[in-house]
């Protein structure tokens, strides 16, 4: 399964919550929010959410800004 | 001096960007020199740094976050942005920004109107960066947005408030409070904003920037409430000739 996580194609996982503890290290950091295909999916719900081939991903947190 | 933005009293009508600056250890000073209302932070893609460090800054310093979708070029870009910062930041507010293109970073007033409209709805806060017209700043106030934010000048310029009647305008126009955003270069432009009847200035560059950020933070701080006292003490009318302060009785001739 190949996905697009932040704009380039990677190895898909399981769940959301498998992507992003294999993207950072850790299963729940703080400060950081997750969209699937354009929609942002809660925290609550990173478990259970499957991903399939081809979805669109985008893992985002607070930098400096305006 | 407090303001109020949709029920919430903010501790300073100065608001702070954190963008540009050269060291994230200077931001804690700086916030202490500011002693800001809101802090702003913008939205982006995790790398392989991990989140933190600026969030737990901000939340030492016990300044409420105020997330923004700066970059962000079309209503649909800028709702997902607001969305993401509301489920990592904990909060619905939002500073809203849409621009037209990256070189005079203008809002694009067509995409910003539509997209306050869909935050409203969903629930947002929302304060939206805006050009210095009256009209559109009354017809985003007319779709729920909690204040609006005319810029004095390009982001990043420094040229402080080129128009001063349209920002009087604007404040003439609308109920919600009136936050000058974009322009300010120097303590001078914060305390001009606030004596033409803005609530709260946010300056981030001139801070951020400038060569002395904790210095300039402080500058701001004074500016700010230097220009709210004014506008409260009620400025002379501006006359075309001279007029006497000296009695003019009982000269010596």
């Amino acid at each position: 399964m190949r996905i697009i996580l932040n704009g380039a194609p990677v190895e898909g996982a399981p769940t959301v919550a498998d992507l992003v503890e294999h993207h950072l290290g850790r299963r729940e950091p703080a400060g950081v929010a997750v969209a699937l295909n354009d929609a942002v999916v809660p925290r609550g719900e990173w478990g259970t959410q499957p991903l399939r081939d081809g979805d669109v991903v985008e893992v985002v947190t607070a930098v400096q800004g305006g | 001096m407090s303001l109020t933005i949709a029920g919430q009293d903010l501790a300073s009508p100065l608001f702070l960007g954190t963008g540009g600056l050269p060291h994230l250890s200077l931001l804690e000073p700086v916030l202490e020199a500011a002693g800001p209302g809101l802090v702003t932070v913008s939205v982006r893609r995790t790398s392989a740094v991990q989140p933190g460090g600026l969030l737990d800054a901000i939340a030492r310093a016990g300044v409420p976050v105020l997330p923004n979708t700066a970059g962000c070029m079309s209503a649909r870009e800028a709702v997902l942005t607001a969305r993401l910062a509301r489920e990592a930041l904990g909060t619905s507010w939002v500073k809203l920004e849409v621009i037209g293109d990256e070189t005079s970073l203008m809002p694009d007033a067509v995409e910003l109107l539509e997209a306050a409209e869909i935050l409203v709805a969903d629930g947002f806060v929302v304060l939206p960066y805006t050009t210095d017209d009256p009209v559109l700043a009354r017809r985003l106030e007319d779709v729920g947005c909690a204040a609006v934010m005319p810029l004095g000048a390009p982001i990043g310029s420094g040229l402080g408030v080129l128009n001063p009647h349209a920002i009087e305008a604007v404040v003439a126009s609308v109920s919600v409070p009136v936050v000058l955003d974009a322009g300010v270069g120097t303590a001078s432009d914060a305390a001009y904003a606030m004596e033409l009847g803005c609530s709260a200035v946010l300056a981030a560059t001139a801070v951020t920037r400038a060569d002395d950020p904790v210095a300039m933070a402080r500058a701001l701080r004074l500016g700010v409430d230097a220009g709210l006292i004014a506008r409260g003490a009620g400025r002379i009318p501006r006359r075309a000739t001279a007029r006497a302060s000296s009695p003019t009785a009982g000269m010596i001739r």
